[in-house]
Parts: C-alpha cells; sequence; structure tokens
C-alpha cells in the first residue's frame, strides 16, 4: 500500500494514496488511469474534479461511488471505508438514468422504497424533493415526457431523496445544450445553498467549475492526478463575466495547456 | 390520427376487395366449369358450410377443443419459461448450465418430437398439450433470458447506490427491462404453439380444428376445410391482437414501441 495515512478527523471525504490501474482482457499493457490520488473534502464543500478526458476523473468518482474497486489505496466517508455502492452516496449521472418504467414520483421515491420507508411517509419526502426542483406537478409523468433539463432535475431528486452524505454528480449537463446547462449550474447553487450537501462534481468545463465550486482539483492525464487544488474565492452568485472571474479562467487556462 | 384512420380504411378495402375478387372469380368459375367448382369454394360457400357446422353444433366443439389445448400448452410453456429465462439471465452461473441444453434441443422442429410424444403420452389430450407447452418454452426462454441480460448497466449502477440489493434490483430493474423481451418472446411462443397443435390435431386427435380439416378432407368436403383453415387464421390474428394490445398497455413507457416481426 502507498499514500499516507489519514489521521485528520473531521474530513467528510478521504481519498488517500489511490491508484489504478486497468488490464485490458486483450493482453495490451496495463492502463493507470489514477496515480497516488490524495484528495480530502470537507463537511458542506462543492469541490469540482476538472480535466480533459482521459485523465482518471470519472474513474475517481467511480471508485468513491463503489462501483469500481481501486487498485491501492482507500476511500473513506466519515471514517468508514468504501467498499461498495451504498446509499449514503448518491449518484448522480451524465445520462440521467431514470428508471423509464417508473413513474417520476417513484423514481424519486425509489430509494426511499428500497430502504422499506412507509409509503405514505416516502411520498411526502419524493415531494418534498421534486418541489426543490420544480417538478412537482410532473409527478405523474414517465420519465420520456421530460426534457433532458428536467430529467437531470429529477436524477438530482432522486439522489437527494434518500439523504445521502455526499453527492456525486459525474458530467450531469455535460449532455444538455447551453442554456439549459447555465439554468442547470444556478439551479445547483441553489440546491446546494438549500441542502448544505457536500458535493463532487467531475467536469471538462472551466467555466462550470468556476461557477459551482468551492475547490476546483485540476487533473492532468496518463496516469491521472492532480496537477493543481485551486480554491475559488469568489461569491455567490456568480458571474461568468466579472473580472476575477475570467483571472481565474485564464489561470486553469494556462494550467491545462501544459497538460 | 386523420392519418391512422385513413391507413384503416385501405386496409379494410384491401380485405373486401380480396373477399369480393374471390367471389367473383368463384361465380366465374362455376359457370365455365374451367376447374372443378367443389374444389374452389367460393367466401359464400364458406360461410354456408360455416352455418351449417355452427348449427349442428361442431364449430363451437372443435374451437372450444383446440383453444383448451393452445392455452394450457402456452400456460404451460410460459410458466416454465419466463421464470426460467430470468434466473438464467440473472445468474450468469446458471446461464452457462442451462444455455447449452437448450441450444441443443432449439434446433430439433418440435413436430418430429410427436411421434415420441404419443408413444410416451399416448393420444389423449397430455401428449398435444406437453407438445404445444414444448415448443412454446423456447421463444419465451430464450427471448427472456435476452430481456433480462439487456439491462442498462447505468440502470444497475443507479439502483445499487440508491441502497437496492440484488432482489430489489431483479424485481425494480432486471425484470422491467426484460418485459419488452417477454411479450415478443410470449407473442412468438403462441404463434409457434398455434402451429403445432394444427399439426398435431392433423394427425393425432378426435377433436378441434386441424381434426375437421382432416375428416372433411376425408368425406371431400372441401368447403369445410376452408372453414377450417379460415376459422383457425381469423383466431390467430385476434389473438395476436390482443397480445398486441397487452403490449402497448405495459409498455407504455417506452419512448418508441419497437414491433416484432412475426
Amino acid at each position: 500500500m502507498s499514500g499516507p495515512p489519514c489521521e485528520s478527523i473531521g474530513h467528510k471525504l478521504e481519498v488517500s494514496g489511490v491508484r489504478k490501474v486497468f488490464q485490458p482482457e486483450d493482453g495490451r499493457a496495463p492502463v493507470v488511469a489514477l496515480e497516488r490520488f490524495d484528495l480530502a473534502v470537507d463537511d458542506g464543500e462543492f469541490v469540482c474534479l476538472l480535466g480533459p478526458s482521459g485523465c482518471g476523473k470519472s474513474t475517481l468518482l467511480n471508485i468513491v461511488a463503489g462501483f469500481v474497486r481501486p487498485t491501492e489505496g482507500r476511500v473513506s466517508l466519515d471514517g468508514a471505508e468504501v467498499r461498495g455502492p451504498g446509499r449514503d452516496r448518491g449518484v448522480v449521472f451524465q445520462e440521467h438514468a431514470l428508471f423509464p418504467w417508473f413513474r417520476v414520483g417513484q423514481n424519486v421515491e425509489f430509494g426511499l422504497k428500497m430502504a422499506g420507508v412507509p409509503r405514505q411517509e416516502r411520498v411526502g419526502i419524493a415531494d418534498r424533493y421534486l418541489g426543490l426542483v420544480g417538478l412537482q406537478p410532473f409527478r405523474q409523468a414517465f420519465p420520456k415526457e421530460l426534457s433532458g433539463g428536467m430529467k437531470q432535475r429529477v436524477a438530482i431528486a432522486r439522489a437527494l431523496a434518500n439523504d445521502p452524505k455526499i453527492l456525486l454528480m459525474d458530467e450531469p449537463f455535460g449532455a444538455l445544450d447551453a442554456q439549459t446547462r447555465r439554468l442547470m449550474q444556478d439551479e445547483l447553487t441553489k440546491i446546494w445553498a438549500t441542502t448544505g450537501k457536500t458535493i463532487l462534481f467531475v467536469t471538462h468545463a472551466i467555466e462550470e467549475s468556476l461557477l459551482l465550486a468551492d475547490r476546483v482539483v485540476v487533473m492532468s492525464p496518463r496516469p491521472g492526478r492532480i496537477k493543481a487544488l485551486l480554491a475559488v474565492p469568489l461569491s455567490r452568485p456568480r458571474s461568468d463575466v466579472a473580472g476575477d472571474f475570467v483571472a481565474l479562467k485564464a489561470e486553469i487556462q494556462e494550467l491545462l495547456r501544459d497538460v | 390520427m386523420r392519418q391512422q384512420g385513413r391507413t384503416r380504411i385501405v386496409r379494410m378495402t384491401s380485405v373486401a376487395l380480396f373477399v369480393l375478387v374471390w367471389q367473383a372469380a368463384s361465380v366465374w368459375n362455376a359457370r365455365r366449369q374451367y376447374l372443378n367448382p367443389i374444389l374452389f369454394p367460393s367466401p359464400l360457400d364458406m360461410v354456408r358450410a360455416a352455418y351449417d357446422e355452427a348449427v349442428q353444433g361442431i364449430l363451437w366443439r372443435d374451437i372450444v377443443a383446440s383453444l383448451a389445448r393452445i392455452f394450457q400448452g402456452f400456460a404451460i410453456g410460459a410458466l416454465v419459461g419466463v421464470p426460467l429465462g430470468c434466473a438464467a439471465g440473472y445468474f450468469r452461473r446458471l446461464e452457462d448450465w442451462v444455455d447449452p441444453i437448450v441450444e441443443l434441443f432449439r434446433p430439433v422442429p418440435p413436430l418430429a418430437l410427436l411421434p415420441l410424444f404419443i408413444i410416451w403420452l399416448g393420444i389423449g389430450e397430455v401428449s398435444k398439450i406437453l407438445l404445444i407447452a414444448f415448443s412454446t418454452f423456447f421463444p419465451i426462454f430464450l427471448n427472456t433470458t435476452e430481456g433480462v441480460r439487456s439491462m442498462d448497466p447505468l440502470h444497475l449502477r443507479a439502483a445499487l447506490s440508491l441502497g437496492a440489493n440484488r432482489w430489489q434490483i431483479f424485481t425494480n430493474v432486471a425484470a422491467w427491462s426484460a418485459l419488452p423481451g417477454i411479450i415478443v418472446g410470449l407473442r412468438l411462443g403462441f404463434a409457434l404453439g398455434f402451429f403445432v397443435l394444427v399439426a398435431a390435431e392433423l394427425i393425432a386427435a378426435d377433436s378441434g380444428l386441424g381434426y375437421r380439416i382432416q375428416e372433411s378432407r376425408n368425406f371431400f368436403l372441401v368447403d369445410r376445410m376452408f372453414v377450417g383453415a379460415a376459422v383457425i387464421g381469423i383466431l390467430g390474428f385476434g389473438f395476436n391482437l390482443v397480445l398486441r394490445r397487452l403490449e402497448d398497455l405495459l409498455l407504455r413507457w417506452r419512448s418508441t414501441i419497437v414491433q416484432a416481426q412475426i
């Protein structure tokens, strides 16, 4: 095992010494997706993983979610080691991943139903989160009847209804058009402020990371590793035309240039 | 909606024209004695023959006998095929045990086994019902297995991260993913079951629509042979319609309902 021991107490999420090697089945050379990755995320913090494709940002998110096991290192949430997927980590995927056979309300209730929460109670909770994303009138609709942005809002409500300790988002707005994307970013900022959730957010868009995050983890590819950790000292709501925003953006662009 | 209405009118007109042309051809043939008219009854002759059979009560008896066989056989095939298909699709380890045996039996045309079934189970109802069950099993099993395996890995991940256990994933995700495949399997199975039913009745039965065709042949009642074939056609058409309605109802959540070709 490599990586420093994690003694620090009080971090919500700790990723220490994580290394991930993919071994192709056809006998080609193994691919190192992540190398000695360390990251600590505090309670209520909004952290963005930013980098070009192939930098291992989605792999890291999948490891935190428990879908993928790290080759080395460990991930812990509130001090407990992550050993597989679980309801303490809500995940929002790039393609909404809603269950098309369930209505919007049933999708949002899904996690609660799995946990055995009585019907009355889970309908109430689902309604609250549907209200939070502004989709209460669509409780009875099937996902196919919603637009891309609405589907993604339902996916966020579904993840939040389980009251997870952390929200993991894998390029959730990547498939949306620019205008919808901008709206969703504002909405997510509001949701984050309302719920106080810890959020780990993967993106390849510099502006998006600067609009959303408290801290941006800039990653470099082959093997995936942290290039820089940047605090975003901008007050919310943020504007992507403000001078300090543009300055930060230029700084990150510079960082990503010599990747 | 208007487009649909127009399509329906064209389709009905097509059928009506077909029957009219047939009737005209038969009448013309009866006058000219071009071919022996007894061998080529007109639609009206068939209606008359069907009426006679209905009055005698044999038409209903035949329909009931045939439907009883197909429903029992189909039910057994589905009750075995769907659960086994679900299990084989869901548990990868079971797949390798079940698949080769299914693949071994699948290419054998069910009718090739009819003599065997008769030797084992006699000429009564059991042999026919089990042969229908046997033949319906394969399309149902294979399409169910395929359906379960078509589960989107993203849905699996979503369900896992929402706290679902293996059984909950089966009932809430895998079974729903399999539903379109299961329905296709049921429809294919029913069509094949119908096919086997009639063939079995032609060879070994003392009632049913297939038997009536064979018996009519012995008495040279060609119009009754046509009636038998027509009734089988109408029943098959009707059940396919019912299954399609069921499909539309059960799969109304799907963005595009892909109609399977039979």
